[in-house]
């Protein structure tokens, strides 16, 4: 054997840049099925199965939900955008469900954000005595956890009680009905207070030690610090957690059920303009589609898919305005909760 | 006094104002606690162990406690809850069963077998149906599957049979199951999928050197390895499914009846009531001290429920972390 | 001859005011036009007593061969990865042969890992990579071959060391466990374990300690595991991908040590980045530069009197 050697200086000009082949031509033999034992093959088959059905699943339910809402959104129910008409009678329209459930979203919310951005601010930034902070963070899993039927009874015995009085009508003898927005509010704004806290938590747990360090090299405060360079950098989180708390409210009916009165339309209580709906009960369209089932009184499944359907849209909205904070946050190099569960 | 406030805050001071805030959610949790305790406590005084027992028609004692109005009479407290703890434990078993079943193996299609166009498809269903309100999926199932059940499911025959018993309209066991699973398999989806991207990719590609095929070696070491996200995923879909009322009490029939096993497949078609579905059903009535206490009573077992599979989840964790997977 | 920058020869100058202003001294291999390819090398000539073969200037001594190289178990011909439309492997043909160690070289990028993952088709787990050429394994096309079963065949140890979270037993049985269509039961593959074990030089180490969790075990452990694993199998031809480069120089030793007596049974293609390493372990080498395959022959050859120039210039300085 010998050696064949070709001189550089005698080769010629570079060769042609070669294009690679579209795809692989060559036939190859790949995983076949028929080698796997037959547990595995019986588990790929579950698999594709499982992961078609819940394509399935999910398109069956937008289209159908669709499909049943349009045909039953008339125009004189309401139509694009979600003001009814004015007609307040049984049969006519659900626009004091809708502005029950704003209500009740904003209110909720509005409780929710500035509690679980300061308890997360606190775990994280703070967090002293320790066993404090883990009670804490044990309490808020707890809360997650909780049913929502069990935290409408609490919010029922805590608000019945005398001191509270003010937050709802209040008869003669001095019991108190314990069931307005205001009630109904602080309730909602527990269940949407794990998702705003774990979303800010993650946010601010994300932030780089160097950012901080370099404020406190700057000789501001820890409290200064928090306010002007941790707290704006983690808006969309905050926001992201908002808007899945919002969502998860929006869509919650046992609380209503039980704390709101599920009344048919806005029943104002009392005399001061403003708080007299706050104090007075009134109706969301989850209740309003509960009770318009056949598991409630109404029996107008019409409505009921019209009502749904409008719900199905602002929960919808909502997780897609999750979506567009994530998307723009993550162009901006945030990092924010993923498939957002629970 | 306005001009402290507005000074920058001192560290000390926010501290402790976060800190109070935090702690204000604590105190809600303890208080939760007692006042439910505190209102529960006349129903367990009355009945005693017998709460948890089968004493009868559950109906009939709870329209009896309707009824009693305002001085209840100690024989007006009697219930015997077990046909609804059975329910509940019926429900929530099976659908979690079912639904680990299914989210376990749509996640590995999602993780490592979909290909791109039905992986970009999924991922948003699996969003939004997590994003579905409960009384939109009791809307259809009340609507959709109840009556499908009923007329072409459950044969003329098979209500005959029963029909000394109950009633078997399409609102039964099997319509709850399933919706209650589609309902919470998203949750584990969503779970799931976070934990096996979490596994290092280095350990499968190990053993698909090795000469095992994709589905082998995703099986048993990258879903082996992520057992621990799994069973959160799981605890927490379970929480959330023995707590759900809203949908329960609209498909499942609202009679407190505890289907019986040895009635066959007739068993899954027959209607329920959980402890959850009950309370939101019978919370008009709720200030009859009677129902007042025996709600109360449901939903602190509820509460003690949910305390026990936390604490469950965290026993069956311990073992996993032997072998260093990822917790 | 070496192009270098000009400015160069005024750095060399101390009192030159530019010496501190210039850029640090570059050095370029010049693209030749057409890649030279020294075929397959000669018999073992000169070995002596001690088995050492003569060095050839300047290189230490090498622990040649026991025994001749055996056939060939792997042939690549024209063999062209590309990804993408980067053609990471041009036309690169090489025999690998039974009782010698192959050891591929080059700089980062050059397509030495790209080819050490085709041989057992692992590439195809990268979706944008695409083949030509042939490869065969024992004269059979390895297209023609269901792919598990190559790859019990072939196997690899890669560069990090990645054992199973699970006990040292359950990691080198794994492979025994999950390609038989029954599972074996744990009397029955504890002997091959055992040997396995022995093979791959850890068995006292972990004599009793099998049922340990393997994530416990030293970094250098865990490859010996690691190589303990891919011989559970029985494979035929051993693919190590920069198997020490994560590892500290003692258990570097201990590795290298051990692929000189797997070699007796096996071929062994190491990737590695440390020429010396290269030179100690390696039987053949094969030089690879930009994806093309610039020279191969047998290591004191190639690194003592490389007949390239990119060869020269990369492996210049590396011997002194």
């Amino acid at each position: 054997m010998d050696r064949t050697l070709i001189p550089p200086e005698a080769a010629g000009p570079l060769p042609p840049l070669r294009t690679p082949p579209r795809q692989d031509r060559k036939r190859r033999v790949n995983e076949s099925i028929s080698t796997w034992r037959w547990t595995d093959r019986i588990g790929y088959g579950l698999m594709w199965a499982a992961g078609l059905l819940v394509c399935a699943i999910g398109i069956g339910i937008v289209l159908y939900m669709m499909f049943r809402g349009l045909q039953y959104l008339r125009p004189s129910l309401l139509f694009s955008h979600p003001q009814a008409e004015l007609d307040q009678s049984k049969t006519g329209g659900f626009l004091d469900p809708l502005l029950g459930t704003i209500l009740l979203t904003v209110l909720g919310i509005c409780l929710a954000v500035p509690l679980a951005v300061a308890a997360a601010t606190w775990i994280v930034e703070y967090a002293r005595p320790a066993w404090l902070a883990r009670i804490v963070d044990s309490g808020i899993e707890i809360i997650a956890g909780t049913p929502d039927i069990v935290i409408a009874l609490f919010g029922l015995v805590l608000f019945q009680q005398r001191i509270f009085g003010w937050m709802s009508f209040t008869a003669q003898g001095g019991a108190v009905f314990g069931r307005s927005f205001l009630t109904a509010g602080c309730m909602m704004s527990l269940i949407a207070l794990p998702m705003v806290f774990a979303s800010t938590r993650e946010g601010l747990q994300a932030i780089p030690s160097h950012v901080r360090e370099a404020s406190y090299a700057l000789g501001k405060t820890k409290a200064a610090t928090i306010r002007r360079v941790l707290l704006p950098s983690v808006k969309a989180n905050i926001s992201t957690g908002a808007a899945l708390g919002m969502g998860r409210i929006a869509g919650d009916t046992a609380i209503v059920v039980v704390l709101l009165g599920a009344t048919l339309t806005l029943s104002p209580e009392g005399s001061v303009p403003g708080l007299r709906v706050l104090k007075g009960t009134g109706g969301t369209l989850t209740s309003y589609v509960y009770n318009n089932s056949p598991a409630g009184e109404g029996n107008a499944p019409q409505k009921a898919y019209a009502a749904a359907f409008v719900l199905l849209l602002i929960v919808v909205g909502l997780n897609f305005v999750v979506d567009l904070i994530a998307r723009s946050s993550a162009k901006s190099g945030l990092e924010t909760s993923r498939l957002g569960a629970r | 006094m306005l001009e402290r406030l507005r000074e920058p805050w001192t560290d000390q001071r926010a501290e402790r104002v976060l800190g109070a805030l935090a702690c204000l959610i604590l105190g809600v949790i303890v208080f939760m606690i007692v006042f439910v305790a505190v209102r529960a406590w006349p129903s367990f005084h009355a009945n005693g162990l017998s709460w948890f027992s089968a004493k009868g028609n559950v109906d009939v004692q709870l329209s009896r406690m309707v009824n009693s109005g305002a001085n209840p009479t100690p024989a007006d407290y009697q219930i015997g809850a077990w046909p609804l703890i059975y329910a509940t434990l019926l429900t929530t078993v099976l659908a979690a069963g079912l639904g680990l079943v299914f989210s376990t193996l749509s996640a590995i299609f999602i993780v490592e077998f979909a290909p791109e166009g039905i992986r970009r498809l999924i991922v948003p269903i699996v969003r939004l149906l997590a994003a579905v309100p409960s009384v939109i999926y009791g809307l259809i199932g009340i609507l959709v599957l109840a009556p499908f059940v009923g007329n072409h499911l459950i044969s003329q025959g098979r209500k005959k049979s029963v029909e000394f018993v109950i009633q078997l309209s399409g609102t039964s066991l099997l319509v709850a199951v399933v919706i209650l699973t589609i309902m919470i398999t998203p949750i584990m989806i969503a779970i799931t999928v976070d934990g096996l991207y979490a596994i290092p990719r280095s350990w499968k590609e190990g053993a698909v050197a090795l000469g095992v095929n994709r589905w082998r070696a995703m099986w048993t070491v990258t879903v082996r390895a992520a057992r621990p996200a799994i069973l959160a995923g799981a605890v927490l879909a379970t929480a959330r499914a023995f707590g759900e009322a809203i949908m329960i009490s609209m498909v499942s029939g609202s009679k407190g009846f505890a289907p019986n096993p040895a009635d066959g497949l007739t068993f899954i078609f027959e209607p329920v009531k959980t402890l959850a579905s009950n309370i939101v059903e019978n919370a008009e009535s709720i200030n009859a001290p009677a129902m007042r206490s025996t709600l109360y009573a449901m939903a602190l077992l509820l509460l003690l429920g949910g305390f026990g599979l936390s604490i469950a989840s965290w026993i069956a964790k311990q073992p996993l972390k032997k072998y260093g997977t990822r917790g | 001859m070496i192009e270098r920058d000009e400015e160069q020869a005024s750095a060399q100058d101390p009192t030159d005011p530019r010496a501190e202003m210039l850029p640090p001294p570059v050095r370029r291999i010049r693209l030749d036009a057409q890649p030279t390819v020294a075929l397959p090398p000669l018999t073992d000539a000169g070995v002596d007593a001690d088995g050492r073969a003569p060095g050839a200037s300047g290189l230490p001594a090498r622990t040649a061969r026991a025994t001749p190289a055996g056939r060939e178990r792997m042939t690549l011909k024209s063999l062209s990865v590309f990804y993408g439309d980067n053609e990471a492997v041009k036309q690169v043909s090489l025999a690998i042969r039974e009782g010698e160690v192959l050891a591929l070289i080059g700089p980062s990028g050059c397509g030495k890992t790209t080819l050490l993952r085709t041989l057992n088709r692992l590439t195809e787990l990268t979706p944008s990579a695409r083949r030509t050429g042939v490869i065969r394994i024992d004269g059979t096309d390895v297209d023609d071959i269901e792919v598990t079963t190559l790859r019990r065949r072939v196997s690899m140890v890669f560069q990090q060391p990645n054992p199973f979270p699970m006990s040292v037993f359950d990691n080198v049985a794994y492979a025994l466990r999950e390609q038989g269509a029954k599972r074996p039961k744990k009397k029955v593959l504890e002997p091959y374990v055992i040997e396995a074990l022995r093979r791959a030089g850890l068995l006292d180490e972990v004599k009793d300690k099998l049922d340990h969790p393997a994530l416990r075990l030293s970094g250098g452990q865990q490859q010996r595991l690691c190589i303990a694993r891919a011989l559970a199998a029985g494979p035929e031809v051993l693919l190590m991908d920069e198997p020490c480069s994560a590892l500290d120089p003692k258990s570097t030793e201990v590795i290298e040590d051990l692929i000189l007596e797997l070699r007796q049974s096996l071929a062994v293609v190491i990737v590695t980045h440390n020429l010396q390493q290269a030179h100690r372990v390696g039987d053949n080498v094969a030089f690879m530069y930009l994806g093309d395959l610039v020279e191969y022959g047998p290591a004191d050859q190639l690194f003592g009197n490389p007949v390239a120039e990119r060869t020269r210039d990369y492996v210049r300085g590396a011997f002194g």
